[in-house]
Formats: structure tokens, sequence, C-alpha cells
């Protein structure tokens, strides 16, 4: 039975089962890891109120969210379980968590005129609404009507907000950078010996034309300001403490403990679209990470543009026109060991190589005006594109290479049998129908590129990118901007972050996200390869 | 014992290889003078002489490995593309040597056309497949390209069959009709000679009457040589034929002498079947 068993060969197809199983368990189990974490971030929690009375005989209260039940390490039993309070309020606390001791909570209740305030500064407030002040008087008589006024009003605010953000980032950035481009133009002349007193004189009236723009723009931000810092609400923390909260300071305000189901699932799509499309607040870890996700895609389309005709230029030498020998086979052993290098080398090689070499050629040939400030002699999306194209080199060439040794001799000599040229057959024939075997490649390093990150830290990634390397600014893409990085962004928030507790979800959901976008990136390109493989399906005899 | 001594043994009274005699009075298309072949070390085609009639289809026939289709290859040096293939002599087209230094390839295969044992059309559509050529020449013209496509597709006996889905992938087609889009593809550029590799070897007997029933017409106006490994088929669409056996040309006549009188031993053994 056994020898038959063996004999078979059934063992191979366990094993190979096996092994699939495991594989798939593994990625949907990952998946589903960081989906769960990730994405439940977003869920209003409900509010708890626990009476706590303390081994000294004290009370206590504490207000806010239930993120974490733990036992201690070397607990004997349940008695020692403590809980992690998210209580926010940090201007009064001084930290959004708590830990409490079960042992210690005497009653838990969720009361349902609990507000929380989402705040551009200090966090979450849990508290009580007590007065809504707008202009100057108080507003609204009963708890409801206070609580509708608030939200009108916020409402409000945050459209005055957005006002306020398109007007610095786009009209004032605009001014701004052509001031500084003004200050480069000047730096040129004097540079050129050219800076004669007409020049100078044009350049100062641009720049007092532009301080007046600016003047102006100023004022009617202050005069927004002013609209927006205007009222405020009075609201007492659990403890009684009377704060005022002024509205220019909340983003929203929300009833947990009162929504409906409807609501909840209003407030999480809310909370998804905040996430995917805002920038970011306090230190990464709220708001959105709409400039990560920006920075990454676009490094990545930037990288597969670099790399693609590079590594179908070397394959098609390497296949094509090198003779085949001794040569061509070290080439092909030092490519194969290209992909193999630790990618933080490549790093440190475009660091040296690309940012303070290239770049600073390039600084010292076009830009010798903004000196002794670096252009495109500091790590930058450019050079981060670059790096991670030597990256990915390797694989584009090898899977080329497979393609145009797939394509039929026939082929190739029905097309010089018509009096085509090798390089009219290679562009007519040859190359379109190998361009699946390229997406191919192109997939592979996609793949690898958007999930790299230790080189970027080296060669163009920060925590905060003050502006998107695209703006409306001439030439409109800025490629020697810094940018964010999802993959980085990942790093930062979760562990250079001063609230690690509050950023930890904010992890998985920024993880979600980044494979996300690796996904739709990767069908994309894989849409593209099978209509290119329908179109140049090769011939089969 | 070398082939050459194997058939000096073997011969009938008349003398072996190539006989001016037989062609006298045609005009000469492509000239072979002396041509040896080498793959590396090892000859492949030995001193070979041969002169092909113009507008006449030339049959070469001979067993599998006796050099039929590298001598074919010469004719538009695509021998050329094998790294290790070396040719010494001379191939006249039209009076100027087609090995001599200096001669555009590209150009010499132009009036030289080729079609291969498969078909092999390259995954475009129809038009674009017998377009190639003309566009190569940089004719984009799309009312020039039309007529040529047109008077190509009718000239290989296909327009009427494809007339209707011109832009259809031309990998879609019959094998049959696939060999006739590669033989318009060849025509379309209008080369002087027209070498068919074995065009009917891959093909059902229908397509394969077809496809002898176009180089009957083909014939008027272009010089055939054509290579097969079917002795019926050579009988029936050529005029010449030349008998190769191990790299050697061993007798070249007018295809009914050669089918009922052949003039060495060799030849009459192999088209009544004993060998090959």
């Amino acid at each position: 039975m056994r020898e038959k068993f063996f004999k078979s060969g059934e063992h191979w197809v366990w094993f190979n089962a096996g092994a699939i199983a495991i594989s798939l368990v593994m990625v949907v189990g990952l998946l589903a890891l960081i989906a769960v974490r990730g994405l439940g971030h977003f869920w209003p929690k409900e509010v708890h109120h626990y009476e706590l009375s303390l081994e000294n005989g004290e009370k206590a209260h504490v207000l806010g969210e239930l993120y974490e039940e733990q036992s201690p390490k070397g607990a004997q039993d349940d008695s020692e379980t403590q809980l992690l309070i998210k209580n926010g309020n940090r201007e009064v606390y001084g930290l959004d968590f708590t830990w409490i001791h079960k042992k210690h909570v005497t009653a838990e209740s969720f009361p349902s005129d609990v507000v929380v305030l989402e705040r551009r500064e200090w966090g979450n407030f849990y508290g009580d609404l007590q007065k809504v002040i707008i202009d100057g008087a108080e507003v609204g008589n009963d708890k409801e009507s206070r609580y509708a006024a608030m939200l009108a009003r916020i409402n409000e605010v945050n459209d005055v907000f957005e006002d306020i953000h398109d007007l610095e980032k786009s009209d004032i950035g605009s001014v701004n950078y052509r001031l500084e481009e003004l200050r480069l133009e000047r730096r040129r002349l004097e540079l050129d010996g050219k800076d004669t007193r007409e020049a100078l004189a044009e350049i100062a009236a641009q720049e007092q034309q532009l301080k007046n723009e600016f003047e102006d723009l100023q004022t009617k931000l202050n005069a927004l300001y002013a609209e927006a810092e205007k009222d405020s609400v009075v609201v007492k923390t659990i403890e009684g403490k009377e704060l005022t909260v002024n509205f220019a300071m909340i983003v929203r305000a929300f009833q947990p403990n009162k929504m409906t189901g409807l609501g909840k699932v209003g407030h999480y799509f809310e909370k998804v679209g905040e996430f995917v499309l805002e920038d970011p607040r306090e230190a990464n870890t709220e708001g959105g990470v709409f400039p990560a996700i920006f920075g990454t895609v676009m490094m990545v389309i930037l990288m597969s543009i670099i790399v693609t005709p590079f590594g179908v230029i070397a394959a098609v030498y390497l296949h094509e026109y090198s003779k085949q020998g001794f040569l061509t086979r070290v080439i092909r052993v030092a490519v194969n060991n290209l992909a193999g290098v630790p990618s933080i080398v490549y790093g440190v090689f475009g660091l040296g190589f690309f940012v303070y070499f290239l770049g600073g050629s390039i600084d010292d040939l076009f830009y010798p005006e903004a000196k002794p400030a670096p252009t495109f002699g500091t790590s930058g999306l450019i050079w981060a594109s670059i790096t991670l194209a030597l990256l990915t080199l390797p694989v584009v060439i090898v899977s080329t290479e497979e393609g145009l040794s797939r394509i039929p001799k026939s082929i190739r000599e029905g097309s010089l049998a018509l009096g085509a040229t090798k390089i009219e057959t290679l562009w007519r024939t040859v190359l379109p129908m190998s361009s699946p075997a390229m997406m191919t490649g192109l997939i592979l390093a996609i793949a690898r590129a958007a999930g790299e990150v230790a080189p970027l830290m080296l060669v163009g990634v920060v925590k905060l990118a003050p502006t998107l390397p695209v703006d409306g600014n001439a030439p409109f893409i800025h490629l020697e901007r810094k940018f964010m990085h999802l993959g980085f962004h990942i790093y930062d928030v979760g562990f250079q972050s001063p609230n690690v507790e509050a950023a930890r979800p904010l992890v998985y959901a920024t993880a979600f996200l980044l494979v996300l976008v690796i996904i739709l990136l990767n069908i994309a390109a894989i849409k593209i390869r099978n209509n290119l493989r329908e179109k140049y399906k090769s011939l089969e005899h | 014992m070398t082939a050459e001594a194997q058939i000096g043994l073997e011969q009938n009274d008349k003398a072996g290889g190539f006989n001016p005699e037989v062609v006298a009075g045609e005009k000469i298309a492509l000239e072979v003078e002396n041509l040896n072949l080498f793959y590396g070390e090892k000859q492949a085609l030995h001193n070979i002489n041969l002169q092909i009639p113009d507008k006449k289809v030339t049959a070469f026939i001979g067993p599998s490995g006796c050099g039929k289709s590298t001598l074919l290859r010469c004719f538009n040096r695509m021998n050329d593309l094998v790294d290790i293939a070396r040719v010494e002599g001379a191939i006249r087209l039209n009076g100027s040597n087609m090995y001599a230094p200096g001669v555009n390839v590209a150009d010499l295969r132009r009036n030289v056309g080729m079609v291969f044992q498969k078909p092999n059309p390259f995954p475009k559509s129809i038009y674009e497949n017998v377009a190639y050529g003309l566009r190569l020449q940089g004719i984009n013209k799309r009312s020039l390209l039309d007529e040529v496509v047109e008077w190509a597709l009718k000239g290989a006996a296909l327009w009427d069959e494809v007339k209707d889905r011109l832009n259809d992938n031309a990998l879609g087609m019959s094998g049959g009709q696939q060999q006739r889009l590669v033989i318009a593809r060849a025509i379309a550029v209008q080369p002087e000679v027209l070498l068919l590799d074995e065009p009917a070897s891959a093909l059902d007997p229908i397509s394969t009457l077809k496809i002898e029933e176009l180089i009957h017409e083909l014939k008027n106006d272009y010089t055939i040589v054509i290579v097969t490994h079917n002795m019926q088929q050579a009988a029936r669409v050529s005029d010449y034929t030349a008998f190769m056996y191990m790299g050697d040309m061993v007798e070249f006549d007018k295809t009914d002498t050669i089918f009922t009188n052949p003039g060495q031993k060799k030849t009459e053994d192999y088209i009544t079947g004993r060998y090959g």
C-alpha cells in the first residue's frame, strides 16, 4: 500500500499542493491582517465612561475609547488585566493614552452626550459641550441646538479653511515661487556680469509688483483667519475642567455614542476619504496620506519610464548584436548579480554618484545662481527614480532577452527576405512582438520598486514634503523636489512618531494602502501586457 | 569513398553536373559559378555551377540534407545569417556578382524574394503584411499601398478570399491562405526572382494544388526557383530540374528529360524511388 503510494508519485502531488496552500494562506493571512487592523481604524468607536476606585480610596473618572485589553507579562490572573484608553485631551493630560487597571473599575457607561472633537492640534477632545459662542454671544438653549449650531459653524469654518488652503498653496505659493525666480534671475545676472542698472531696475519693479500682490493676498489671508478664529466653543472634560476651543482648531465633531449604524458608515467613509485624499496633520499621525500616495505612484511611473528603454536597449544589444562569447557571459552574470545586491547599496551609490556627482555637476553647470543652496545636487524625486531604475534594470534585461529569444527565427527571416535591414526587422517586427515580455519585466520591476524603502531614504524621500512634485508653477513638474512615499511613511509613522499608540493603526492602514497601490499599478501593467499578447500572439506551429 | 567518386563510378554515357547546352537560347537570370559553401570545417556545397533561366521555373530536388535548401538560400544571401557559414565562388544576378564586396544585401533581398517552408506571416493585419516590404522602402502613401496590396493579393490568388477582412490578423488565416499571403508579400515588392523553399510541404493537398497553380501563373513575370521534396510536384510545376546529392549538383536538365531519360544513374535511382 505504502509502496504503491510512493510509486504512483502521489506524494509529490501532495507536496506541491501543500506548498501552494501554505503560500496562499500566508498571502491571504497577511492581507487580511493588515486590512482588518488598518481599515478598522476609521470606524467610530464608542466612548466609554469608567468610574474608578483607586487603591488609596480616591475616586476617578476616565472617558475615552477602549483600545486594547492586556495582561502584563507574568500576570497571575485576570485581576491584573489593564485597559488602554484613548482619552485624548492632550493639553490636559499630556498624553493621548492612559492605562487603567480593570480591577479598579467600579462602573462603566456610555454617556450619549459625549462629544468628540477632532482638532488640528492637541489631538482629539472627549467631553461635554457646554457653550457655543458665536459673534461673542452664546447660541442655543438646549443640548441639541447647541450641538447643531456647532456642527453648522464647523462646516462654515472648514469652508473658510479650504479657501485659506487654496490661497496659501496656489496664490501665495505662486507669488513666492516667482519671487524666488526673480532672486535667482538677479543672481544669474550678477554672475554673468550683466547686472546693468536697467536690468536690475526691471527685476526690482517686478519684485515690487509681486510684493504688492503678496501684501494683498496676505490681507485677504488675515481676514480669512480672523473669520475662522472669531468663534469658539466651551467644553468640559470628565473631571469638570472647562476648556475653550476655537473653531479654527476643530476639524470635525461627532457623538459616537449617539450614532446610528448608517451614521457610523457615513463617518467611516468620510474618514477613509480623508485618509486617501488629504494632507497629513500632527506629525503624520492624523489626517491623510495623499502626498505619499502621489509620491509613490509618480516615482514608480518615472522609474518605469527610465528603466524600460535602458533595459530594452541593453537586452537588444546582448541578444541581437553582441557576439556571444566570454564577454557576454560575463556581462550576463554581472547583470544577474546586480539583481542580488542589497537595495541599500544602491541607495549609497545613488547618493554618491547621482545626487552628489551628477546632481552637483548639473548645479555647477546650469544653476550656479542658486548656490550654495543645491537644486539637483540634493536628494530628490528624479534621483530616487533613477536609483530604483538601476535597481530594477536586471529584471527588465533578463525578461526582455527571454522575449527576444522566443521570437521564431522564421519571422526574422521573413522580414529580412523582404529586404529589411537588421534594425528595420528589430524595430518593425521583433520588438513589437517581444513587447509582452518587456511588460513582464516591467511588472516585476514595479513590484520590486514600489515596495522599496531603504534606498529611498538616502536619495529623496522625506517625512513631510511641503509641496507636491507637480503643481501650477511652470515648469509644472519639479523633479528635483523631495517627495513622500508610502513605504517610508509606514516607517516614519510606526517608529519615529511621538505618539506610538495613535500611530499603530495608521501603520496598518498605510501598509494596506501601499499594497493596494502596488496591486493597482501591477494590474494596469498586466492589462497592457495582455492586450499586447493578444495583438502579437506569436506563431505556434 | 567521396560522393564525387561514387557518382563517377555510376556515370552513364553523359557527363555529370551542369551542361550549358541545356539552357542554350534562354535568357539567364542567375548564374552560379564555382560555388563552395562551408559550415565551419564541413563543406556543404561542392563547386556548384549552374545557370537558371529567366521567367522559368527551376526545381531543385534531392534527398534530405543534399544541400538544395542551402543552395537556394545562397541566392538571397540568407546564409549570411549563419555565423559559421562561409561562401566561395560567385552568383551573378543579371551579370553582377551578389557576393562581391560592397553589395547592399537588403537591396539584393528585395530583388530576390523568398517564401519559406512554413508560412511565416507577421502578427499584423493581412493588409500590413503585404504592405510590409513597401513600407520598408518608405512608401506610406495610402492610395499607392491600397493599389499594390490589391494587386499583390490578386497575383497570389488570395484577393477574393480576404478582400473583406484586410484588417484582420493574418494569423487567423488557414495555413494555405497564409502561404499565399506570404507569396503576395514577396511579390508586392516586385522582385525579379522568387525563391520557394518547399512552399507546399506544410500544406494539405487542396492548398498544395492552389500553390502549384499559382506558380504556373507567376512564372510569366518572375524567375522562380523552387526546392521540393515531392518529385511529382517538381514534374508538374517546373521547366528545369536540378538533382542534387550530398552537396553536389548531379544533374541539371529540362524537367521532361530528367524524369523520362535521366543522364545519371543516381538521378534515375532517386526518381524511381530507390533511395531518398
